[in-house]
């Protein structure tokens, strides 16, 4: 089943078009991925997903609705959420509190479920039960980046959009972390993967995209885009 | 200085007094601050309109004479809601016509800061103009003593008489003073609270850390925005009471100096520090009451802004710092 399809979205800033006519779609208990070098539209894509950038054209749907000029709270409450590029974890705020603006719209804070859920993120990160207390700022940036994950589960998303969550970080915990989105999508929550860091992404994708300049240039099974000549040249480099 | 040694106690609690009242003016600009990193200009008439919801429901319910502040209990119960009342309603206005289409449109800060200052005089020549307005509107006849003399002082309808109830060193603390500083402790620390342990606090602290990733965990971000004004003019309200308890009169430009004292308080102590603010407020009115002790009380305002002056040539972001986004937890 589709769970989110993009029809020909263009999108602006300013004067500049940073998505030009892009189409795909993400089908549901599968990881997706776009691949492609910086300023090529990646973070724009996700952020008009998330409804924090204006489409200038074309639609996004959502579980079949469309959601294109939904508000971003909107899409939250339907079952999009978001880890965002630089993880941006509220930094005065605990670990706990962190996880708990993530749930922000879930009305069953006191229920088994909320419990239930939150064990799930410690079950995925136990480094965030041992530093419930302490504040998002002042952790590594490994922590911050599992604490920006764990947050966008707390919602109990239906589809989590996962951008770089390699960046920055040294490769043993870059592993951990791909081997986390693997359990993330094994526990039933689709993925959308943005990322430069393409070999392992590519690896675990069921579907892959490539973007160049606001525009989808390669498609396909991840591991076949990972065998591309094309695509070995300019994205799998000097990969972990 | 002789004067102020022998005058320490009274100098302070009566600059304790006026401090209480400017710290819970300069949360407004604080909480808006925190949130929008915006000045909020029309901030003073917020509070200004307060006053006036409390000389107004007095007279409406007919209180007159002279009273203690005991007798007066009631009334001033009325009144605070009146007061609370009316200066959320003003911050909401505020919010709602000189803030939301810029700030949705992602306006430059200068134009809004424009847009504040022209809601500030609206507001403040609206009370100054109420006679002409009641006149244009047909309904002069009705509310007569409501709206003549609009430019004239406003006095409240019931004198209260404070009654000294504690001596501190040489000085008998009267039971106004008293009040004034304990609820304005109050009102703070309930703030303080709310901000750090309730989801709607939470939320206030998440826009503004951070308002795109705020907006990420569904939060939204008008509704916060609207929260904010209105705590902001909720303490307005409560200071606009203790102001008339301790004053007794209001005007239509009350707002003005009082703001900037306000506003200075909260810059003092930290803008978007709700503890700044405090700290701020009261340090701002005991300065003031030792300096217009000693040297005389027209070196009063000079004296407020001179301090801070001294204060953000040291400490640039103010005496705590910190700002509602980087609250500790």
């Amino acid at each position: 089943m589709t769970l989110l399809e993009i029809r020909d979205l263009n999108v602006n800033y300013g004067h500049i078009e940073a998505i030009r006519g892009i189409s795909f779609s993400v089908e549901e208990g599968t990881i997706t991925t776009l691949i492609g070098a910086n300023g090529a539209g990646k973070t724009t894509t996700l952020k008009t997903i998330s409804g924090l950038r204006k489409v200038h054209s074309g639609s996004v749907f959502f579980d079949g609705k469309d959601i294109t000029n939904a508000k971003p709270y909107e899409r939250v409450k339907m079952g999009l959420t978001q880890s965002p590029e630089g993880r941006r974890c509220f930094p005065g705020m605990t670990v706990m509190e962190n996880l708990e603006m993530g749930a922000l719209l879930r009305k069953d804070r006191r229920s088994a479920a909320y419990r239930e859920d939150l064990e799930r993120v410690f079950g995925l990160f136990p480094r965030l039960q041992e530093r419930v207390k302490q504040a998002a700022g002042t952790m590594s940036g490994g922590e911050q980046q599992m604490l920006a994950m764990g947050r966008a589960l707390m919602a109990r998303p239906r589809l989590v959009l996962l951008d770089e969550p390699s960046m920055g970080l040294a490769p043993k915990l870059i592993r951990q972390i791909f081997s986390i989105v693997d359990e993330i999508k094994a526990q039933g929550t689709t993925v959308l993967l943005v990322e430069q860091n393409a070999n392992q992404a590519l690896k675990r994708s069921d579907v892959a995209h490539v973007l160049e300049t606001g525009k989808i240039v390669r498609s396909g099974p991840g591991e076949k885009l990972a065998a591309d000549p094309a695509v070995k040249a300019a994205y799998l480099g000097g990969d972990v | 200085m002789e004067f102020l040694i022998g005058n320490f106690a009274e100098l302070t609690i009566t600059g304790l007094v006026l401090g209480s009242v400017y710290a819970l003016v300069a949360l407004g600009y604080t909480l808006v601050y925190g949130v929008l990193q915006l000045i909020n200009f029309a901030h003073s008439e917020v509070f200004m309109w307060g006053t006036y919801a409390v000389v107004w429901v007095l007279t409406l319910l007919g209180a007159s004479g002279t009273s203690s502040l005991a007798g007066a209990a009631g009334y001033l119960a009325i009144a605070l809601v009146a007061a609370v009342l009316m200066s959320g309603g003003v911050a909401l206005i505020v919010e709602r016509f000189a803030y939301r289409r810029l700030v949705r449109q992602n306006a430059p800060k200068y134009i809004i800061l424009i847009s504040a200052i022209g809601a500030s005089f609206v507001l403040s020549e609206i009370m100054g103009l109420r006679d002409k307005i009641a006149g244009f509107l047909g309904l002069q006849g009705v509310l007569g003593d409501y709206v003549n003399n609009p430019r004239n002082t406003s006095t409240l309808p019931v004198e209260i008489k404070p009654e000294p109830v504690l001596q501190i060193g040489n000085y008998m603390v009267r039971d106004t003073e008293l009040l004034i500083i304990i609820s304005a402790l109050i009102m703070m620390f309930v703030l303080d609270q709310f901000i750090r342990r309730t989801s709607f606090g939470r939320q206030i602290r998440a826009v503004a850390q951070d308002p795109e990733a705020a907006s990420l965990m569904g939060a939204n971000s008008t509704n916060v925005v609207r929260l904010t004004f209105l705590i902001g003019g909720v303490m307005a309200g409560v200071a606009a009471t203790l102001y008339m308890i301790k004053v007794g009169a209001t005007g239509f430009n009350v707002g003005f100096v009082l703001g900037v004292k306000a506003f200075t308080a909260a810059v003092l102590g930290g803008i978007g520090n709700l503890r700044g603010a405090l700290l701020g407020g009261l340090i701002l009115g005991i300065a003031e009451n030792y300096a217009s002790g000693i040297l005389g009380s027209e070196w009063r305002d000079v004296t407020a802004f001179v301090l801070l002056v001294l204060v953000l040539l040291v400490r640039p972001s103010g005496l705590l710092g910190e700002s509602l986004g980087r609250a500790r937890a």
